[in-house]
Order: C-alpha cells, then sequence, then structure tokens
C-alpha cells in the first residue's frame, strides 16, 4: 500500500474518531465556533476543487457556485423524498448507521448530478479560453440559478427546507480529506501532468499529442464533482437552502480563496479557505468593539469590501498569491500577450 | 391590426430597453478594442452614474423644479430637458473621472501581464465599488428623483409609450451620432481606431498610448453613466447591485455585435433589449435574465467573432 493511501486512511480514521468523540461536545458548548468549523470544511473542498480547474489547468471558471448549488438541490430534493425508503430499508430513523449511509447515498448523487452538469457546461465552454471561459461559467452559474428559480417542484424562489442534518465533523472533512488526496495525487500522477502542461502552454501541450479538451474537460467534471458533493453538505448542514445562497458573488468567494492562496498550490488554496471563513468572523467581532467608531463597523463586517481590495492588491503586488508556485506564475507572467 | 400594434409596441420596449444595453456595451467595445481586456467594473459605472444622479438631482431641484410638472407642454419642455440634460451631463463627467482613476490605479500598473490578471483586478474592482456604494449609501433601493414628467405619450392611438422611453431612444440617439463624430472626425478618435489596430505601432507614430487609453475609459465611462441616469428615469429605483445583470447583458451585446466593433455594440445592444421583450411578451417573463447568457453561449460556440467582428488569430 503506498504512503499516500496510508496517510489517506490514516486522516480518515482521525476524521471519525475526532466525530465521535467530540462533535456533540462542540456542537453544544461551542456552537458558534462548530459553525465556523463546518463552514471551513465546506469553504476548502470548494476551493481545493476549484484549484484543479482555475490553479492546474490554467482554465478559469466563475461558476461554481453554480455547481454547488446543483449538488444542494440533488442531496436536498433525495433526502426529502427517498431517505424515508432508503432509511426503512436499512433499519430505521434512529439507526445512526442507516442514517450516514443515506446521507453518503445522497451526497454521491449530489456529486454525480453536479458532475454531469459539469460535463455538460464543460464540452461547449471550454472551447473558449481566459475572460471569455469566465464569463461564459458565470452564465452557466446564473442560468442553473435561474432555473432553479423556476422551479417549483424545489421550491422556487421560497427555497427548499432539506430534511436531516446529517452534516457532521466526520462527513465535511472526510470530504476535504478525500478531494485533497484525489486532487493532490492526480495532479503528481504521470496522467496529471497533462493538466499542468495544459495551464503552462496549451498550445505546446496540443503540439506533443496531449489532448488539452480531454483534460479541460475532465477538471472541470472533478472540480463539479466536489462541488456537488460541498452544496449537499452546505444543504444537510443550513437545512435550508435558497437560489441566492448560491449567487455569482458565492463563486467569487471561492475564486478569491484560490487567488489569494496561489493559483496551483493546494496547500496555500486550503489556508486561504480556512483564514477568509474566519477573518470575517473576526473582523466582525472587531467591529463590536470600542475601539471601532459606529460609523466604519459596516466597513469592517462587509467580507466583500475586504476581499475586493485583497484581490486588487494581490494581483498589483503578489499575482502569484499568497502560496503560489512562482516560478510557473512567472512563466505565465512573460509570455507574451500575442495580439 | 391589434396583432400589428402589439408588435410596434413590444419593438419600442425592446428598443428603449436595448437602448440601454448598446450605451453600456460601447464602453465595454471600446475598452476592449485599446487594451483587449473585459472591463468587469463597467456595469458598476452604471451604478455610480445612477448614483451620482440620485445625489446631484437635489443640488438643482429648486432652480429646475424637478417633480413639480405632471406634463410635457410646449412652454415647459425646453426647461425640463435642460435641467435633465444639466443632471445627465454632470453624471457623466464625474463618472469619466472615476473611470479614468479607475484605470489608471487599477489597470495601467497590469497592463504587461497577462489578460487573467487584469480580469481578476477587474473583478475587485466591481466587487469594490458595488460595497463602497452599499457601505455609503445602504443596501436599500432608493428612489430616483422625477428628471423629467413620465407619461403616456400622446397622439400615438392605442400605442402606449412612455416620455422616458422616447427620452431614452432620443438620447441614445443622440449620444451615438455624438461618439460616432468623435471616433470617425476627430484626432483622437483616430489615435483610439490606430491603437485598436496596432499599439506599438500607434506609438511609434507619435500617439501618446496612456492619454488615448484614458480617454477611452473616460468616453466609455460617460456613456455608462448616461445609461444609469436614463434608466433610473424610466424606473426609478436604484440599489448597488444594479449594475450586474446590465453590466453582463451589455458584454453580451458588445460580444453578439463583434467585440471591439462600435456599431456592433449598439446593434448587438438593441437585439438583446429586443429579445429580452419577446421573451417577456411570449409568456416566459422569469427567463428574461437567462436569454442574455444563452444568446451569449449561442453566439461564442457557432461565431464567436459576433455579428460585425472580424478573426484575429492566435500567434505563437
Amino acid at each position: 500500500m503506498s504512503r499516500a493511501l496510508l496517510i489517506l486512511i490514516a486522516a480518515l480514521l482521525a476524521c471519525l474518531f475526532v466525530s465521535l468523540f467530540c462533535e456533540s461536545f462542540i456542537a453544544l458548548r461551542y456552537a458558534y465556533y462548530y459553525d465556523i468549523l463546518i463552514t471551513i470544511g465546506i469553504n476548502v473542498v470548494l476551493a481545493t476543487s476549484l484549484n484543479l480547474v482555475n490553479g492546474y489547468t490554467g482554465q478559469f471558471s466563475l461558476g461554481h457556485a453554480g455547481f454547488m448549488a446543483v449538488g444542494a438541490y440533488a442531496s436536498g430534493s433525495w433526502s426529502n423524498h427517498l431517505d424515508p425508503y432508503i432509511l426503512g430499508l436499512l433499519g430505521g430513523v434512529n439507526n445512526p448507521v442507516a442514517t450516514n449511509a443515506a446521507f453518503l447515498i445522497s451526497m454521491l448523487f449530489a456529486g454525480i448530478l453536479a458532475a454531469i452538469a459539469g460535463f455538460a457546461v464543460g464540452v461547449p465552454s471550454l472551447r473558449l479560453k481566459g475572460d471569455y471561459l469566465a464569463i461564459v461559467t458565470l452564465g452557466f452559474g446564473e442560468i442553473i440559478r435561474v432555473a432553479i428559480l423556476n422551479t417549483d417542484f424545489l421550491g422556487a424562489s421560497r427555497g427548499l427546507s432539506v430534511i436531516g442534518s446529517f452534516t457532521n465533523l466526520f462527513w465535511t472533512y472526510g470530504s476535504v480529506v478525500v478531494c485533497v488526496y484525489l486532487v493532490l495525487s492526480l495532479v503528481h500522477s504521470t496522467f496529471g501532468r497533462g493538466f499542468i502542461t495544459v495551464r503552462d502552454d496549451e498550445l505546446a501541450a496540443e503540439a506533443m499529442g496531449i489532448n488539452t479538451t480531454k483534460y479541460k474537460v475532465l477538471a472541470f467534471i472533478i472540480a463539479s464533482f466536489f462541488a456537488g458533493v460541498a452544496g449537499a453538505l452546505y444543504a444537510h448542514f443550513k437545512a435550508f437552502i435558497t437560489p441566492e445562497g448560491f449567487n455569482f458573488f458565492r463563486s467569487v468567494d471561492v475564486v478569491v480563496f484560490v487567488i489569494l492562496g496561489g493559483m496551483g498550490s493546494t496547500v496555500g488554496v486550503i489556508l486561504a479557505a480556512v483564514m477568509l471563513t474566519i477573518l470575517p468572523e473576526a473582523l466582525r467581532a472587531l467591529a463590536h468593539t470600542q475601539f471601532v467608531p459606529p460609523a466604519y463597523q459596516g466597513l469592517l463586517e462587509n467580507r466583500l469590501i475586504l476581499y475586493s481590495l485583497l484581490l486588487i492588491l494581490l494581483m498589483l503586488t503578489r499575482p502569484q498569491g499568497l502560496f503560489g508556485d512562482p516560478i510557473a506564475i512567472r512563466k505565465r507572467l512573460t509570455r507574451s500577450r500575442g495580439n | 391590426m391589434d396583432k400589428l400594434i402589439e408588435i410596434v409596441q413590444q419593438l419600442v420596449n425592446g428598443v428603449s430597453l436595448g437602448s440601454i444595453y448598446a450605451l453600456i456595451a460601447l464602453g465595454y467595445t471600446m475598452v476592449y478594442g485599446v487594451l483587449r481586456f473585459i472591463n468587469f467594473a463597467h456595469g458598476d459605472i452604471y451604478m455610480l452614474g445612477a448614483y451620482s444622479g440620485y445625489l446631484l438631482a437635489p443640488l438643482f431641484a429648486q432652480i429646475f423644479k424637478f417633480g413639480e410638472f405632471d406634463t410635457f407642454t410646449p412652454q415647459n419642455t425646453l426647461f425640463i430637458l435642460s435641467g435633465a440634460s444639466l443632471v445627465l451631463i454632470l453624471s457623466m463627467a464625474i463618472c469619466a473621472l472615476i473611470g479614468v482613476l479607475i484605470e489608471r490605479i487599477a489597470y495601467r500598473p497590469l497592463r504587461q501581464r497577462p489578460r487573467l490578471n487584469v480580469l481578476i483586478t477587474a473583478i475587485g474592482v466591481s466587487l469594490f465599488l458595488q460595497n463602497i456604494t452599499q457601505f455609503r449609501m445602504g443596501a436599500d433601493p432608493k428612489a430616483f428623483p422625477q428628471l423629467i414628467p413620465v407619461h403616456v405619450v400622446d397622439g400615438l392611438g392605442s400605442l402606449t409609450i412612455l416620455t422616458s422611453q422616447l427620452a431614452i431612444i432620443l438620447a441614445t440617439i443622440l449620444l451615438l451620432i455624438i461618439l460616432r463624430f468623435i471616433v470617425m472626425k476627430t484626432k483622437m478618435g483616430l489615435a483610439m481606431r490606430a491603437l485598436s489596430l496596432n499599439p506599438t505601432a500607434c506609438s511609434i507614430m507619435g500617439v501618446n498610448n496612456d492619454v488615448v487609453i484614458s480617454f477611452t475609459f473616460a468616453l466609455g465611462s460617460a456613456l455608462a453613466a448616461a445609461a444609469g441616469i436614463l434608466v433610473s428615469m424610466d424606473s426609478p429605483s436604484i440599489n448597488p447591485l444594479m449594475g450586474n445583470l446590465p453590466g453582463i447583458k451589455a458584454f453580451v451585446a458588445a460580444v453578439l455585435g463583434g467585440i471591439g466593433n462600435i456599431p456592433g455594440a449598439a446593434l448587438g445592444g438593441l437585439i438583446i433589449g429586443i429579445l429580452e421583450t419577446l421573451v417577456v411578451a411570449i409568456g416566459f417573463p422569469q427567463w428574461r435574465d437567462g436569454i442574455a447568457f444563452a444568446v451569449l453561449i449561442v453566439i461564442l460556440l457557432f461565431k464567436p467573432t459576433g455579428i460585425l467582428g472580424k478573426i484575429e488569430r492566435e500567434k505563437v
């Protein structure tokens, strides 16, 4: 068994132990921090998966929230409509094994549906490059949102109540571990070098016989799968979802994680997701201390002001992000803009 | 006959909506022409235009008696229009300045970087403008002051055209003529066209590229501001996020017409406006925001250069 696989299993077991022994304690005693902890996990899954597309493969997707929405609504309505039968088959609502198995099924369903959506979006749009791709993915994200908004079955603008708050530390951080493991081992495998080749020089990659479209679409599908899983976690954590929760700004959040962390650096992206999930909370706490005049509270509480300034300053001073690979990115920077 | 009137009615609605998109799309297309990048923050300049009108109008409300006339009459028309134009022109000037500043601070240092970096910066600028407006002005919608009396234009039978719609269409035509004059007949316009053909050759010929780029931003931002004011005359509720959707739709319009092509942007804007009105008219009002994206996807897949655009080959 390879070392990476051992680490994966060990990490999953660690998640399981923490979940079994500390979960209820944290959830009851420190509900606020528990909330942040789960949100961090969800954001890390989103950021790591988007990093495969925006970082390693060098594409620019601005529609990650759309796939998250697909996952959230898929798992939400799956649980609402099918869980009664599944739980009946597996041994009842009070059986923890049954509920967790049912959640796993709905999570996988969410991921697969999101992956299919990713495939459907990726095949046509990945023919485009750079800013066009960004706008088209943004467009698809919005179309998904508008479609949900107009589907009565999914609650339309009223939102959807999701039965069963199955999301816990194990499922959240288990997803994180699996997602990180998959992305890392993928890009470090011989096959996965193709992603990086596509990023570094698409024309050269094509000249070397690499099927660039295949790599781009594959990256998109995997990223969408995990966005769907993150959506499922989110739906079963909040227990109530609305289309507005998956709007353009949600996608921007994830893009900011990836850019701040450094496109193509998994560690950086994870750290950025953790930092940027905690930071707004910390700033909100700071805003209500005596040091901040009431007139400026809004400035600190609005995370998007902070994010936007971060984006601008980062692009001006350190475009590779906090932890990005400076060499690889410098290569992209010095390449002529090809008029 | 009823059918015909219905069609003309929808066409008028579509054209007045499309005029707004056209005005915004011109900014996208001109900036793309000189810099080859999509100014994501352009939709927010449109929002700032509406807000500067909102802040400016009270200053002149006493002099020009905003909101005190119920209808246009031969006696007061000139008076009303001069008041509205003053607010319009001042807002355009303010937004032109903001556009130039944004270019100077955020985009110019990145000129030699890949487009992706500039795009990310533009997203940052867009978010910043939205949220700083939200912080200063509040997130709740504000009632835009009445600059011109809005009522149905008389003497058109069963055709319902509002004075505000007429104002949008006429102002757009006027602005397009002025723009056409600037681009085709002035030295600055010549420099803009030269720059969009070949930046290096253009600067060798003695053109100061930075000045031309600043001018382009000023021009585009002024047009977006005009669109913001005009749209607020028609539907007088403004909020900090109002620039998002029209911005993206106008971008679609610019791509549809062929990005970088000025008449194309105007044409694309009209087409998107009319299509959107049609989608509502045939009974799918919830999908009106989706149609622009559908058009974008179709156009990028089948004719990425747009209707009037020309092919640009990638050189290795």
